[in-house]
């Protein structure tokens, strides 16, 4: 039994107009544990917390049950103050006779009964609380990355300006991203290489920035400041050291003729390669699928041709495992797979493109040198067609139901990019609704459709039926005039859906972090923690988390980067003290609890156990108090009744029903 | 006025279809095979059960001029069934002649020399869905 | 200390609420005087997936004539899932019940989110209007053992 002290607040007159503070007091006094009972005016005060501290001192109290406002308000006020006296802070209770009671009701003999009973339940409660002690963990004071867009570019310079060590991890050879395959950019039309080759630069040459390009995280272990992350680094089978970059056995090379990835599959590049001349690191790496020195045994020309002896043949993966604190999940897009939409001839016709794939064919270093021509027959295009909400807002399996949130901009930044360098194409847009919501973006809009003469019909396109001649036929609708429409064209525009990269669900996985059906990462709360994952010590960066744009990926970068910095800046973290426990007694180890645990904080461990004098090994659950937040999940489905939560303990909750139904 | 509402309620009951599921982009009608013989385009079929303007569809030229080819029910990306609708609204016609059918004998007169051949036919794969 | 004013009878309501959306639910209701029964009690549990049936049945066995059950909305919670978890529970509570022979009536599970002040109110109306119409709750409380 505690020896509790219980105090009833009158907060002015806004619970003792309504609740009979005194009566309370008195009745309260007569319950057996409660061996010190009085009211006041704010308990909250300086004063009543004197008062507090002192009863402690003089009766010895183990306990305390506060009758006042909602432990939303001050219950932290009141485990400061009983720390202050010696108390362990969570042997505090608070009953809400404030919230709860005096504010709702009028009756002060009901108010005033009603306040007893929830005064009964804290004392029940606090007679079953023990004493608890926040975890500490230490934090390690590096951050992952994991993605070399401009998202993880801009997250990695932020958090390592603020004087973090950062690691980068990218799968493709190079940093870069999705960005450095734009053209321009809107709503200004910078070129997007000008403004994000700077920033490649600068992530790389960066002191505290270390970048592991061609490498993917392989493994994720430890909780919030202690991860432990082990990263494969692909064999490039050239030395990242000894490599100059002069980039003579890319020309060298036999094995010319491998699709681009970074061209998206419209232009060449040899076995031996750089993804595109701007890339970091500049060196090269071997696709061994093309390169005919793996495939047969014959050729190394290019290790014949390296001055510098890089090219190394015999070179394997290598496993880095690495501590972080924090870890940002940089992940990004890719444009959806058009397999299902058969009726835009996607698959018929080379002149039927993506946007991205537009972006390749619009760049000066893309695979048409920057001509805009049709990629069947290398013709100059006299009409283009547009079409847009491909595969987004579909409710059905073939596309995503989410607005891409981009295509709009982009679609009229192609449209006006091409009618101003070549005013003899007609530009076509088939739109759904023109969403622009944006600083500057309906006035871009509306430039392309007033200075430049683009033409934006309102309705869907049904079908593109690919014709003999090699034109193509646009069936659509123009709702606004009730018609449909069959227009020829010379090529077509697929303002594709845009989705998180596939294997971010592969990543959210390894960080037990959330993710939607989208497959786009979940936020700690949608409005004020979106740049958190709900798994302590991930943070959002990007496309990872929704669709946006550059100047939005920007910006949640860099808030990303800050949350980041705000935890490796505490040397240490104390963690939630109301944690799940496991009574290995009672633990048979089916696995239940691991299943329910949205943080993957129950692992199992072959322990002893000492069971009624039978020693024996069993394997029974253990959480982890670092990544347990508390929330229960487990201990209900736990089937013997091992699992019980610290600070909400079945007894507890017992205890409290049993007082308000008595 | 209850009447219409039973009659819209009908058309959604008979088809299954939610018209209100529509983001009015239009892909039925621009799929549409019969969309120039149409006088009540495939994507205003939407609307008018939207809006119960029941009367307007029963007497449509619509009813008769959809083949059934379900174009638009493969394409429409909310998973509207324009097609569907359509095909419920021809049912209603059918039904307030107090059958379940068409009679044989009558098919003739409802035709007229521009029905296409393949209404019929798709009235056959319809109901052998 | 039992105040019988008149005949008119008093239920006792058991309400669980989570401490992340439903309990500031309350808070709101409070700080917005949005008035319901007294005969409504708030435990506070961190999620409404702490709430262990047994915790349902127990009160019945006690005396209990309601039990409402409150979470955050379906895809807000706190813990992501918990609440998802709750509703599974208590769609198998309610065919239990339906076994013990307890109006379902007498169980409810609302989503109330922080903002919700009136709707926690309302609710709460609502909730104590259906169990005062089913009347005292008799079944388990005649069961139990008289301590």
């Amino acid at each position: 039994m505690q020896r509790i002290g219980l105090f009833v607040c009158h907060c002015g007159s806004n619970i003792a107009a309504t609740v009979d503070v005194k009566k309370v007091t008195e009745i309260m006094a007569m319950e057996p544990s409660v061996v010190h009972s009085e009211d006041y005016q704010y308990m909250c005060s300086e004063a009543g917390q004197e008062k507090i501290i002192q009863a402690v001192k003089e009766k010895n109290l183990t306990g305390l049950v506060i009758c006042s406002c909602s432990p939303r308000m001050h219950e932290a006020t009141f485990r400061k103050a009983a720390q202050k006296a010696g108390l362990n802070p969570y042997m505090v209770e608070i009953a809400n006779i404030r919230e709860h009671c005096s504010w709702i009701h009028k009756d002060i003999e009901e108010a005033t009964e009603k306040a007893v009973i929830l005064a009964r339940a804290a004392v029940a409660k606090v007679n079953l609380n023990t004493p608890l002690k926040p975890g500490e963990s230490l934090v390690t004071k590096r951050a992952l990355v994991i993605g070399g867009g401009i998202a993880g570019i801009q997250t990695a310079l932020d958090i390592a300006d603020a004087g973090y060590e950062v690691d980068i991890v990218e799968k493709t050879p190079s940093i870069g991203g999705r960005m450095s395959q734009l053209d321009k950019t809107f709503p200004t039309l910078d070129c997007s290489a000008c403004i994000l080759t700077p920033k490649m630069v600068e992530a790389s040459a960066h002191e505290k920035i270390n970048i592991y390009t061609y490498s993917e995280v392989e493994k994720v272990s430890g909780f919030v400041g202690d991860f432990t992350v082990d990263i494969r680094k692909k064999a490039r089978y050239v030395d990242m050291n000894k490599c100059t970059g002069c980039g003579a056995c890319m020309e060298k090379c036999p094995s010319k003729k491998n699709l681009s990835e970074f061209n998206r599959g419209l232009g060449n590049r040899p076995a031996i390669y750089t993804p595109f001349a701007q890339a970091i690191p500049n060196v090269p790496v071997i696709d061994t699928e093309a390169c005919i020195k793996f495939k047969t045994g014959k050729c190394g020309l290019c290790s014949k041709i390296c001055a510098a002896g890089a090219v190394d043949y015999e070179q394997k993966d290598e496993i880095i495992s690495q501590k972080y604190g924090a870890i940002v999940v940089a992940t990004g897009f890719d444009t959806i797979n058009l397999d299902k939409y058969d009726e835009y001839a996607y698959s018929q016709s080379k002149d039927v493109i993506t946007s991205l794939e537009l972006e390749r064919v619009m760049n000066a270093a893309g695979p048409t040198k920057g001509h805009l021509e049709r990629l069947s027959d290398g013709k100059h295009p006299k009409e283009i067609v547009f079409i847009q909400c491909v595969g987004s807002r579909c409710s059905d399996d073939r596309g995503k139901p989410y607005c891409s949130k981009i295509c709009c901009m982009y679609t009229a930044k192609h449209a006006m990019l091409i009618r101003d360098k070549y005013p003899d194409v007609n530009v076509t847009v088939f739109y759904i609704d023109v969403r622009t919501p944006g600083k500057n973006f309906d006035e871009f809009y509306r430039r392309a459709v007033e200075q430049y003469g683009v033409n934006y019909i309102k309705g869907q396109v049904g079908k593109v039926i690919p014709q003999p001649d090699g034109k193509l036929l646009v069936q659509g609708s123009d709702l606004l005039d009730n018609k449909q429409i069959l227009k020829e064209a010379d090529m077509v525009v697929l303002a594709t859906a845009i989705e998180p990269n596939p294997d971010v669900r592969k990543i959210a996985t390894m960080l037990t972090a959330s993710i939607d059906t989208n497959n786009f990462l979940t936020e700690a709360h949608a409005k004020l923690r979106p740049v958190e994952s709900p798994t302590a010590g991930i943070f959002l960066s990007g496309v990872c988390q929704g669709p946006k744009d550059i100047p939005e990926t920007v910006a949640q970068a860099g808030a990303a980067a800050v949350k980041a910095i705000g935890l490796l800046a505490k040397d240490k973290l104390m963690t939630n003290p109301c944690t799940a426990q496991s009574d290995i007694l009672l633990c048979n180890g089916c696995s239940a609890c691991a299943n329910v645990c949205p943080y993957g904080a129950i692992s199992y461990e072959d322990k002893e156990v000492n069971d009624h004098g039978i020693r024996e090994t069993r394997r029974v659950a253990v959480v982890n108090s670092a990544l347990c937040q508390g929330c229960g999940a487990c201990t209900v489905t736990c089937p013997s009744g091992a699992m019980d939560l610290l600070g909400f303990s079945n007894r507890q909750l017992i205890s409290e029903v049993d007082a308000i139904c008595l | 006025m209850s009447n219409v509402k039973n009659s819209s309620e009908k058309i959604k009951e008979i088809s299954g279809a939610n018209p209100l599921k529509c983001m009015k982009c239009g892909k039925c009608s621009a799929t549409c095979p019969a969309f120039n013989e149409m006088d009540i385009k495939p994507h205003q079929f939407v609307s008018y059960v939207i809006n119960e303007d029941i009367e307007a569809l029963v007497n449509s030229k619509s009813l008769y001029r959809c083949l059934s080819c379900f174009a638009c029910i493969e394409r429409c990306p909310r998973d509207v069934q324009p097609g569907k609708l359509i095909d419920a609204a021809r049912q209603l016609v059918v039904r307030k002649r107090g059958q379940n059918y068409l009679v044989p004998d009558e098919i003739p007169a409802l035709l007229d020399e521009e029905t296409p051949q393949q209404l019929l036919v798709s009235a056959f794969r319809r109901y052998r869905r | 200390m039992s105040i019988e004013r008149n005949d008119q009878f008093r239920p006792k309501i058991v309400a669980f609420c989570c401490n992340w959306c439903s309990y500031a639910g309350a808070d709101l209701a409070g700080s917005s005087r949005l008035s319901y029964p007294a005969d409504v009690k708030i435990i506070r549990v961190p999620c409404s997936c702490r709430v262990n049936p047994m915790f349902i049945l127990r009160a019945f066995e006690k005396g209990a004539d309601g039990v409402i059950l409150c979470g955050c909305h379906p895809g807000d919670c706190h813990y992501s899932t918990g609440n998802y978890y709750a509703r599974r529970r208590m769609t198998l509570l309610f065919s239990m019940l339906d076994y013990l022979g307890i109006e379902r009536d007498r169980v409810r599970v609302e989503w109330v989110s922080a903002a919700e002040g009136v709707k926690f109110s309302t609710t709460m109306n609502e909730f104590v209007d259906s169990v005062k119409a089913l009347g005292k709750n008799v079944r388990l409380g005649d069961l139990r053992c008289k301590n």
